[in-house]
Order: structure tokens, then sequence, then C-alpha cells
């Protein structure tokens, strides 16, 4: 089994797990809820590993006081993180237990049972119960990382349908959202942020919010807040302060159309082999190989889309000066990384990390790195400025959907030759796009506080963050770039594009949506440029059994063979998200219709994530990752000028709504022997190219622009 | 700038000294600490702040507090007790797993409410119509239309 990366900084048991006096146990995890029902699963597994009802699991909100450094909860590797790192855990404190009984009983630890906690020695009828071992006491003992996991089916409970923990306070309103937090004196508080990326403020009168209750303003630079004790007295505040400031238009945001400028940018450009990028010149595209047949290019591209959080990003902050030295800065979050969080602030406030403590508390769905973030900064220096009160902070829908860091425009040319018999025989991608890293993460030369929002609007602004092509396997610009099939000849670049003109970070699937959209497109196009079958065209070049298996279960459910009337069309696609996660395929009937609206009929979504802990979960996780996609497919895009971002409501940048949904089932593949893959992202890349595939099938318009509105699709159809 | 206020919420009577131009959505959360109803958009453009006056699911985050006087508000912490249908469709939607992250949760649930206390079996397009103004991100859209179509008594529930 592949050790967790999470053990490497957290080695010891007692950081994962504890028996508690109650005849509880404690679980610790560095991930966070972020609605993906990653605290069902690890419960499960502990539950399953410590052979207890999963009901005597309590899972700790995350902390930087005492939650285990798990980096971020990102790239769907919670799994494998901290599913993997609890596993461990949990099979060394059963071994551990088991070996405490033994002692204590006096018999040979291969013949003790546990039901629920409790050891017994059959033979001997006596027994002993996990907490009356340890009595509070740590474990004091390292995760053994050659401890033996549980068969899956030994406990039975993998097969059992789960209610999502939390879930009846979220139907009856008494969960608590960082929104909803309340303190005694607390102070609510918003940003007034410059009208665009290249406004300074100017000037702004001292009795601005004069005769606005307790209403004051804080500023720093061109960092301004307004701070109440009501909130409709902030609010009207930040409205007053954002008439009145003057803000100094320091130069054009560039409209220049985005494709051009990703072509036309400087760039860093590097060859990718394998999923992995080397410092290594770019081999030229060559000329086709002298047998080709058939030889096809195109190009497509998705342009810069949001996040869009429901929920605008918030936070709660207080900080604590101290008489004697240093003041403390408690903060209360919906980050995806409570650890990066804190090192980043530590770097832009001048504060020691150990003085800055971050709780996670949940907030609304973030799909990645939203405002979350920044909010916290802004929180955290508005708590600086008001000390010794509850500060708490949110941003307008205008904020969210104006700063908050976008999925990057990317653009995909893409060549392929095939022979006389139809196989593909030379293979060429690449990808062109601003960088998808840019969460916060400590480091050398300032790159934490110049990732933050604010840090760039202080009076000693932190410096600008320069993006350094991501090197990992399939990370960022190049996740899923290189294909899943076995094509012998293969030339994969990415290109980091330099100086465009929003601000960009990491969303749901980093590059692996565009990419997909682009490879599953142009694969369906090379069958029907050659009179092949889609699907069979794939089979014949898939040769991964896992990759064919949920290509042809989304196809059988969708009922391949029955394209449907005149006007409807099926599409598929397929991915094996970073190659190395959960597969997925994706089927997709729909309809054009006169109003040259594409409607989406039905759907098939396929999976198959190794052991599959929470079904229902896994289930939910594909369907959300289709339909969040099927809404970039089909409907968003950021607008902006040279004064600012357009797209600053849900009107202005409409995203899919219940009306849309198509029918939409989940076709699971459960193998209960394999380890378990991450699955939050792999159905939507193949979601956007089936889409787009059953679009030209419905219509024979072939789009290779997104989104695919109306208008795209008649101005298509004119071109055509 | 305050005033006196009563303002009838979750069968209770509150008199309330509250500045009368204030968003509802803010009343009821900060003076009547009820968070279940969120701020959203606060543009009436996304449903997550819906609750019921006088049984019709109403956006609150923008109209003024003082123009809700002499009405019966029921929000989402209410609506177990004091509508006809608001606890089967949270028994629904717990057995449907009908939510992800959960923000726009609450508002869906208040306009599904309205609609099974007006039509206790809608059909499809009228389920569709009573969630036209409510957005959700996570994409919990299937599992939502999921549960109300099981507490309409329709057979075929997923899809």
């Amino acid at each position: 089994m592949k050790v967790s990366a999470s053990l490497k900084d957290s080695p010891l048991l007692d950081q994962w797990l504890a028996l508690d006096t109650d005849g509880r146990i404690t679980v610790r995890t560095g991930k966070v809820e972020i609605g993906q029902r990653i605290g069902t699963a690890l419960t499960r597994i502990v539950a399953h590993e410590l052979h207890v009802d999963p009901a005597r699991i309590h899972i700790v909100p995350a902390d930087t006081r005492q939650s285990p450094d798990e980096g971020y909860t990102s790239g769907s590797h919670s799994m494998e993180h901290a599913g993997g790192a609890l596993t461990l855990a949990g099979a060394t404190a059963r071994a551990h237990l088991l070996g405490l009984a033994a002692e204590r009983l006096g018999c040979d630890p291969k013949v003790l049972q546990i039901d629920d906690g409790l050891i017994r020695a059959p033979s001997l009828n006596q027994s002993v119960s996990y907490w009356e071992l340890l009595q509070g006491r740590p474990f004091d003992i390292p995760v053994d990382l050659q401890a033996s996991p549980r068969p899956t089916a030994e406990s039975g409970l993998f097969g059992q349908r789960l209610e999502p923990l939390g879930i009846r306070d979220l139907v009856s309103g008494r969960s608590c959202f960082v929104h909803d937090l309340r303190f005694d004196g607390m102070l609510h508080a918003r940003v007034v942020r410059p009208p665009h990326y290249h406004a300074r403020l100017q000037s702004l009168d001292d009795d601005v919010v004069t005769g606005l209750g307790d209403a004051r303003v804080v500023r720093d630079g061109s960092f301004v807040a307004v701070v109440a004790s009501d909130e409709f007295v902030a609010m009207r505040a930040a409205e007053r302060v954002a008439t009145r400031a003057r803000w100094q238009h320091v130069k054009d945001i560039d409209t220049t159309d985005i494709r051009t400028q990703l072509l036309d940018h400087p760039r860093t450009s590097l060859p990718v082999v394998d999923g992995t990028p080397h410092r290594e010149p770019v081999p030229p595209l060559g000329p086709t190989p002298a047998h080709a047949s058939l030889t096809l290019s195109a190009n497509y591209h998705r342009p810069y889309q949001m996040h869009g959080s429901i929920g605008p990003s918030a936070a709660c902050a207080l900080y604590s000066p101290s008489a004697t030295g240093p003041g403390e800065l408690l903060l209360w979050s919906h980050t995806q990384g409570i650890f990066p969080l804190q090192q980043s602030l530590a770097e832009l406030l001048g504060m020691d990390a150990e003085r800055i403590e971050v709780r996670h508390v949940p907030g609304s769905g973030c799909y990645g790195h939203n405002g979350a973030d920044d909010a916290a900064v802004d929180a955290a220096l508005v708590a600086r400025a008001v000390p010794g009160r509850h500060i708490l902070l949110k941003w307008t829908r205008a904020d969210e959907h104006a700063w908050e860091p976008y999925a990057p425009a990317m653009s995909m040319s893409l060549r392929a030759s095939l022979d006389d018999r139809g196989n593909v025989i030379d293979w060429s991608h690449e990808s062109y796009s601003d960088t998808h890293r840019a969460r916060p993460r400590p480091g050398p030369n300032g790159v934490g506080p110049a990732r933050l929002l604010a840090g760039q609007h202080l009076e000693d602004p932190a410096p600008a963050y320069v993006p350094v092509p991501n090197m990992a396997r399939h990370a960022g610009i190049h996740r899923n770039a290189d294909p899943l099939y076995a094509f012998a000849n293969r030339r994969i670049v990415k290109h980091l594009v330099h100086d465009l003109p929003l601000r960009t970070s990491a969303m749901r699937t980093l590059g692996g949506f565009a990419n997909v959209f682009a490879i599953e497109c142009f694969m369906d196009e090379l069958a029907h440029a050659s009179g092949q079958d889609p699907l069979r065209f794939r089979l014949a070049h898939l040769h991964d059994d896992r990759a064919r298996a949920v290509l042809q279960r989304a196809a059988d459910e969708i009922g391949w063979t029955d394209p449907g009337p005149p006007g409807e069309g099926l599409g598929i696609a397929v991915a094996q998200y970073t190659n190395s996660q959960c597969y997925s395929a994706v089927a997709v009937r729909a309809r054009i219709g006169d109003d040259a609206r594409l409607r989406l009929l039905e759907v098939v979504v396929s999976g198959d994530a190794g052991r599959v802990v929470d079904a229902d979960g896994v289930e939910a996780q594909l369907e959300g990752g289709f339909i969040q996609a099927a809404s970039w497919t089909l409907f968003e895009q950021v607008r902006f000028a040279h004064d600012g971002i357009s797209s600053r409501d849900w009107e202005s940048y409409p995203i899919l709504r219940f009306e849309d949904m198509p029918r939409l089932r989940v076709a699971l593949i459960d193998r209960p022997e394999a380890p378990s893959l991450g699955v939050g992202e792999a159905s939507c890349g193949p979601a956007g190219a089936a889409i787009a595939n059953a679009l030209f099938a419905a219509s024979g318009l072939r789009v290779r622009e997104l989104p695919l509105t109306p208008e795209r699709l008649r101005a298509q159809a004119m071109r055509d | 700038m305050t005033e006196q206020l009563t303002l009838t919420v979750n069968g209770q009577r509150h008199q309330l000294e509250v500045d009368p131009q204030t968003p509802l959505l803010l009343v009821l959360r900060n003076t009547l600490g009820l968070t279940a109803a969120k701020l959203g958009c606060g543009l009436e453009q996304c449903g997550a702040c819906a609750v019921l006056v006088d049984g019709v699911a109403t956006l609150s985050c923008v109209a003024p507090a003082g123009q809700f006087e002499g009405k019966t508000i029921t929000t989402l912490e209410g609506i177990h007790s004091l509508t006809v249908s608001g606890s089967r469709l949270q028994d629904a939607f717990v057995e449907n797993a009908a939510a992800q992250c959960g923000y726009c949760t609450g508002g869906i649930l208040i306009a599904l409410t309205a609609l099974f206390d007006r039509q206790p079996r809608p059909d499809e397009t009228q389920i569709r119509e009573a969630l036209a103004d409510h957005l959700c991100r996570c994409g919990s859209h299937a599992r939502v239309l999921a549960a109300a179509r099981a507490t309409a008594g329709h057979t075929e529930h997923r899809a």
C-alpha cells in the first residue's frame, strides 16, 4: 500500500487518533469538509479498522493548534492522504490494543475477538475494552507504516448506505457556517475594493462615515474596510465609501482577445513526457508522418470562468494585543488550507506563525481557490486595526464575482494523423494558459503574501506574484494533457503564458477540464473524419481495461446504438483524472432546438474509484462534477472591460439552473480490493467533451470554444 | 433611526427596536439569531435568503423589515412544526442526501415547502418552476429534484 503523504509530516498515532474516556474515539485530520462528505468517509474508515460503531467516532474540525498538517484539501487527494493515513493509524491502534489486551488477559492476541471496541478472549470468557486499556492515556507510538489494514469485506460497513454527517443540521438550519458566527461585542465588516485591478486609492475624506452610527473606516494604502456593530450600518458605510472614494486609474486591463494574448504573450514552454514537464527545449512540431492517410488540426478554447460560490467569502478574526509582547490572532475561516493560510498570513503581517491560530468553519462550496483566504486576510487586517473585538467580515456578491481568482482562460492546439487503417500514428497537444497555482503558500521571496489579494493593496504592498511552471506530474496547465490512449508518438507541450489580464488560480480540475475537453472532442473529430464510430475508435486506442470498462458502461447505459430522432444526438467522452485517480466516462443525449439552445435530455456518468467507501458520496461527487462542468460548458464566461470586471452578479454571469437539468444517473464500478481513488473532479472533463460531442451529433456543429451559448451556435452555423 | 417594529416569526411575536429599512434577512439573522436564511447575493438573484411570508416563498435580502409587520414569517427553523410539508421534505432531503455544502439548501426547502403546502402532489414542471429562482453550485440539483419527486409520490425518483 502506498504510504500517505500526510504521515510524513505527522508520523505519530496520537496526532490522528485518541481514545476518549467516555467510550468515544476522536479523529483528527487536516482535511476540511467542503460538502464532499470527507468526514463521512473517514468515519467509516476508522470504524472499519477499529471494529467500532461509527457513532463512537468524532471528527475534530481542522484547527492549526491540534490537527495534523495535511496542506490543502485539494486535487481529490483527501481519500488518499487522510484516508490512507487513518487506515494505517486505525490498523496500528487495533494491533497495539490487541497486544495490550493479550498481555492483560494472558493469552495469544490471535485468539482475541473485537466487538465494538470490546476485546474478548472467548476461551477464557474474559474481556477488556479499548478504553479500559488506555484509560485516557495517549498511545505514544508512531503509526506503523507496515500495519495491515482489514480486508474491505470483513466489516460489511462499506456496502452500507451512509447518512452524510451533518445533513440533518443542514436541512433544519442548525448548522453553523462562518457567516453565522456570533460573539459578544462582535463588529461587522465589509471591504471596499478598488474599481478594478489597476486602480489605487487617491483620496478618502476622514469623516466619510460620520453620522452612520459607530461606523469607522480602516485604511492601509488602497486597502479600505468599514466596521460597525450593526451589519446594515456597515453595508451602508461601505456603499458611502465606495461612492466618495477617489481612485487613480493606473492603467487599463488589456482587453485584446484573450485567445490572441494566449498565443502572443511571452511564455515559458516545456515538453511534457509521461505527464511530467521537463526543462528541455520543446521539440518542434514536425511534418506529418509519410504514411499518414489523414491529418487533422484543431484549436479549442475555454474562457476565464469563476468558482462562483453561492455564499460570498467571509471570515471572523480576533486580534488580542499583549502588554508584554506580540499579540495573538485567532481566525475562523473556510479556507481549504488552514496551515498554508496561517503561514502566509504570518509572513504578510510580520507575525510569528505560532501566534496565529486558524480554525476551519464551513463556508459555501468553494471548488478550489475562491475568495476564502483573501477574506480571511481582510478580516485579519481589520482585526489588527480594531484589537480586542471579534470582526466578522463578509464579501459582497460583487466582491466575490470580481475579485476571486478565476480559472484561467486556456487554448489547446491539437494535431493528429491516422494511418489508412484508422489508427492514430502521431499526436500533438499544446496547452496555453496562465497559472492554476496561486493559492497562498509560504516560501522564499514572499510568495505567500504575494498571493493574498489585500497584500497588493497595502501601503507597503507585497511583491507581485510571478508564477513559475508547476513541474509536478499532471499538475496545473498540463493536468490530463497527456492522453490515456496508447498513442505511440505523442508530443505534449505546456505553455505558461505571462502577463495575462485577470487574476487566476486553482479551480476544480485545474487544466484537466480544458485538456480533456480538447482531447475528447478531437477524438470525436478524428473518428468522424475517418468514418469510424466514436465509441469504437476510442476503444481501439484504449488499452487500460478500467478505462475501457467505464467507457463501455456509459455507452451501454445511454443506449449508444440508438441515436434518437433528428435534432437529437449522443456524445461520449472518457478520462482518468490526473491519469492516476478516478476513471470516469460521460454519455450525453442532447437536443438542439430552433432557438439554437442545446438541451441536455439524459446523462450517464460512469465511474471507477477503486474501493468505494461511501457509494452515495462518490455518486454525489460524480453528479456534482458533471453538473458544474455542464454549467461551465453551456453558460459560463467571465466578461471584462478596460476598467473592470463586468461579470459582477448572477445576471451578468449566468450558471446552470434547475430547469436545465437532464435526467442524470451514475453507474459505479466497485473494485473492493483496489485502492480508493480521489473522485471529486473525475467527471468534469468528460462532461464538457461529451456535451460538445452530443451537440455535433445533434446538429453537425463542431464548436471548439466554450461556452456553447445559442449566440455562439448561431454564429458557428452561419460560418459553416 | 431605530423604531419599534413588531414581527411574527415562527409563531412568536417579537417587539424589536430596529431601523425599519434594515433588510428582513439581517433582522432575522442578527437580531433574532435565526441564521438558517443565508446572505448569498443581496440582490434577490440566488434564493439563499428565502423565507415564508404568509405561506409564500419570499426573498428577504433586500426588502426592508418594516414591510413585514402584520405578516406571518416562517424560516427554515420553523418549517418542521409550522408547515404541512416541511418535515416530509426535510426527511426526503436527508434520505436523498440532497445537499453538498448546504448553503443554498435552506432556501430551496422553503421554496418547496411553499409549493407542497399549496399543491401536495406537484408535477415535474411545477417542481422546476418553484425552483426557478434558486441557484446551487455544488451540483445537488439531481438529488433535490429526486427528493421533491419522492415527496410528491412520483414513482421514478432519480433521473
